[in-house]
């Protein structure tokens, strides 16, 4: 190891520890509403970063990764309603293999299609899921959607414990962390490699041999997984799932997530859902107080969308790069 | 086919009409979202919002002049030039890019548009008054001629669109610029403008569309939506870029919606029809079916 990337290790790792130790810190400090606002970001941080593997690393940008989250979401209320007493590893398990499907399904045709025209296709796949959930009123409430009790943290039958807002903070840091850390190791390794090499020339990663095709099919995979997962922990956050969830709407935030806190860079989609989260807080605070302050009682309920949406907008003409796009090279080392 | 047998070959022919009439509404909004995208490789994510701005102008314009035609005209300038500032604001400072931005750019703008809408017009649906309220009968239905009105028009306008294209100076100057542009530069065409310009007129159809249509629905901030993905199926289905085929498509997927609800109602799952309401995903099946077999599209005549 070279003197300068173990200085690169060094500062790395410091920073991660610094940073996962105040995550773990927040939650007895930080008042109730906050402490589920923090585990909320992180839930979105997981599910931006698993759509950065095919927008950042694998240069295909999915406009479908509200099925995924949904069908995760989905997955685990049906675990969650169907098996008594709840358990937290078979809802997991549920809505990782229902996501899993969706994403085989959406990566076996999608694939087909490169550029504008993969994400146009995703986006009009993610939305048959949406009609599937919202029309099929027996299976899965339709319109109004599911409601369901939080699972236990532990090995049913042996040990649980029920989960307090601080526990289920910790559990889902404890996820996304590691989701992280295999998705950041997944990019560096040979098969990341091949990705990123789809990314900057596919037609020479193909002429060189590689299978395009199926490592294709195997990147969207690998993030609807990982989207599924999200959805999975937005299920024990919130015990609701509702079609809302599945609309592209969500899949749409997702790439404002990406856009603005940095592609290909795994924890930029995190930063970007943390920054988006809270302008949305301050905003839906900032206009009622601003009407009555001038007097222009409509001004109340000014939509927060157009203001981030004028953001984003100048974000992608200006700084395309997002927030931590400056960081990028050394983020991936 | 023995189970559909009995199916009275006068509601075929109701649907047949109804399928046609949406079919020439689809292929108005996505004509112009293939002008768009043929010429500028842009997805304009927007388009739907910009359908819905055109309902809601006509509908505000109606009030105050109390004409659909006046209503008709005036919101699809307004919603060009809307276009036209749009694409010289936000588009052409990504023109060179990668064509994705344009997918970022465009949906911001449709998020903006979307909530303004919302916000200014509020959440309860407007309603447009149909110009003509004249029926007449088809079988044992009556049909509004309005209906068929709409179609015409539809038809009228993506007609001028074509003689646009094929004869008129400016004309010459898209086409030229569709299929060079570097060229098109040289040849001292003002490619940026031609593109402002094309974007203006792809905003203004879809405002037309959405005053023309207005009647039959309401008009609320959301309905562009479930239009602009229907457009883009039909985009995709037609071959990308390609005005002809899209147009096709929309017609093909609009008679097979309507011909679907008839059928589904005669298919027996446990003793109990299916729902009409199964029939939207009609249109995502001949997507995946196009994808399968034909990716570039149903009515592209030699694929890439």
């Amino acid at each position: 190891m070279s003197p300068s990337s173990k200085r690169h290790a060094t500062i790395y790792w410091t920073g991660f520890g610094i940073i996962i130790a105040l995550l773990i810190v927040a939650p007895l400090v930080l008042p109730e509403f906050w402490r589920r606002f923090l585990t909320e970001i992180l839930i979105w941080g997981l599910l931006a970063m698993s759509s950065d593997i095919l927008i950042g690393y694998t240069g295909m940008v999915s406009f479908g990764h509200s099925a995924f989250f949904g069908l995760g979401l989905y997955g685990a209320a049906a675990a969650l309603l169907m098996v008594k007493p709840p358990n937290l590893w078979l809802a997991i398990l549920y809505g990782l293999a229902l996501s899993a499907g969706a994403a085989l399904f959406v990566a076996y045709f999608a694939t087909r299609l490169r550029d504008i025209y993969f994400a146009i296709s995703t986006l009009i796949f993610s939305q048959i899921f949406y009609v599937a959930i919202f029309t099929l009123t027996e299976i899965t409430g339709g319109e109004n959607g599911l409601n369901f009790s939080r699972p236990q943290l532990g090995i049913p039958g042996v040990y649980t414990i029920p989960f307090t807002s601080e526990s289920l903070h910790w559990f889902v840091l404890a996820v996304v962390t590691a989701s992280y850390l295999i998705l950041r190791r997944i990019t560096q390794s040979p098969f990341g490699m091949v990705l990123q090499s789809i990314r900057e020339n596919e037609a020479r990663t193909r002429a060189i041999g590689y299978p395009v095709a199926r490592y294709k099919i195997v990147a969207v995979m690998l993030s609807g997984l990982f989207a599924g997962l999200a959805g999975v922990l937005y299920a024990f956050q919130n015990r609701f799932a509702a079609p809302d969830f599945v609309l592209f709407l969500i899949s749409g935030e997702v790439v404002i997530f990406n856009v603005l806190g940095g592609i290909g860079t795994l924890v930029g989609p995190i930063l970007g859902a943390a920054f988006f989260l809270t302008m949305r807080e301050f905003l839906s605070r900032l206009f009622p107080y601003l009407a009555s302050y001038l007097n222009i009682p409509h001004l109340a309920e000014f939509p927060y969308l157009i203001p981030l949406g004028v953001v984003f907008i100048l974000m992608v003409i200006f700084l395309p790069q997002g927030l931590l796009g400056f960081a990028r090279r050394w983020l991936n080392r | 086919m023995g189970m559909f047998a009995d199916i009275p070959w006068d509601i075929i022919a109701i649907q047949t009409v109804n399928g046609i009439v949406t079919g020439m509404i689809l292929a108005l909004v996505a004509s112009g979202l293939t002008l768009i995208f043929g010429i500028m490789d842009v997805v304009n994510f927007a388009h739907g919002e910009l359908f819905m701005l055109g309902a809601y102008i006509g509908a505000v314009v109606l009030v105050t002049s109390g004409s659909f035609w006046v209503a008709l005209v005036v919101s699809t300038l307004t919603v060009a030039l809307m276009g036209a500032a749009l694409q010289v604001t936000t588009l052409r400072p990504l023109l060179g890019r990668d064509p994705l931005t344009t997918i970022l750019a465009t949906f911001g703008i449709s998020l903006v548009l979307q909530n303004y809408a919302l916000w200014h017009f509020g959440p309860v649906p407007r309603k447009i008054q149909e110009p003509i309220t004249g029926q007449f009968e088809l079988f044992y239905l009556v049909y509004p001629w309005y209906r068929v009105l709409i179609a015409v028009l539809s038809a009228a306008i993506i007609g001028g669109l074509y003689l646009f294209l094929k004869y008129g100076r400016y004309g010459v100057w898209i086409r030229a610029t569709t299929q060079d542009r570097f060229m098109a530069q040289a040849m001292g065409i003002p490619v940026p403008w031609v593109h402002t310009g094309v974007f203006a007129i792809g905003a203004g159809m879809a405002a037309a569309s959405g005053v023309l249509f207005g009647p039959l629905i309401g008009i609320n901030h959301a309905m562009g939506l479930d239009w602009v993905l229907k457009a883009f199926i039909v985009v995709v289905v037609g071959g990308m870029g390609n005005l002809g085929g899209s147009i096709a498509a929309s017609i093909l997927v609009s008679l097979l919606e309507a011909y679907a609800v008839i059928l589904v109602g005669y298919i027996y799952v446990g003793g109990q029809p299916l729902s009409p309401a199964l029939a939207v995903v009609v249109p995502f099946i001949v997507l995946i079916v196009t994808l399968l077999f034909r990716p570039t599209g149903l009515f592209v005549p030699t694929p890439k």
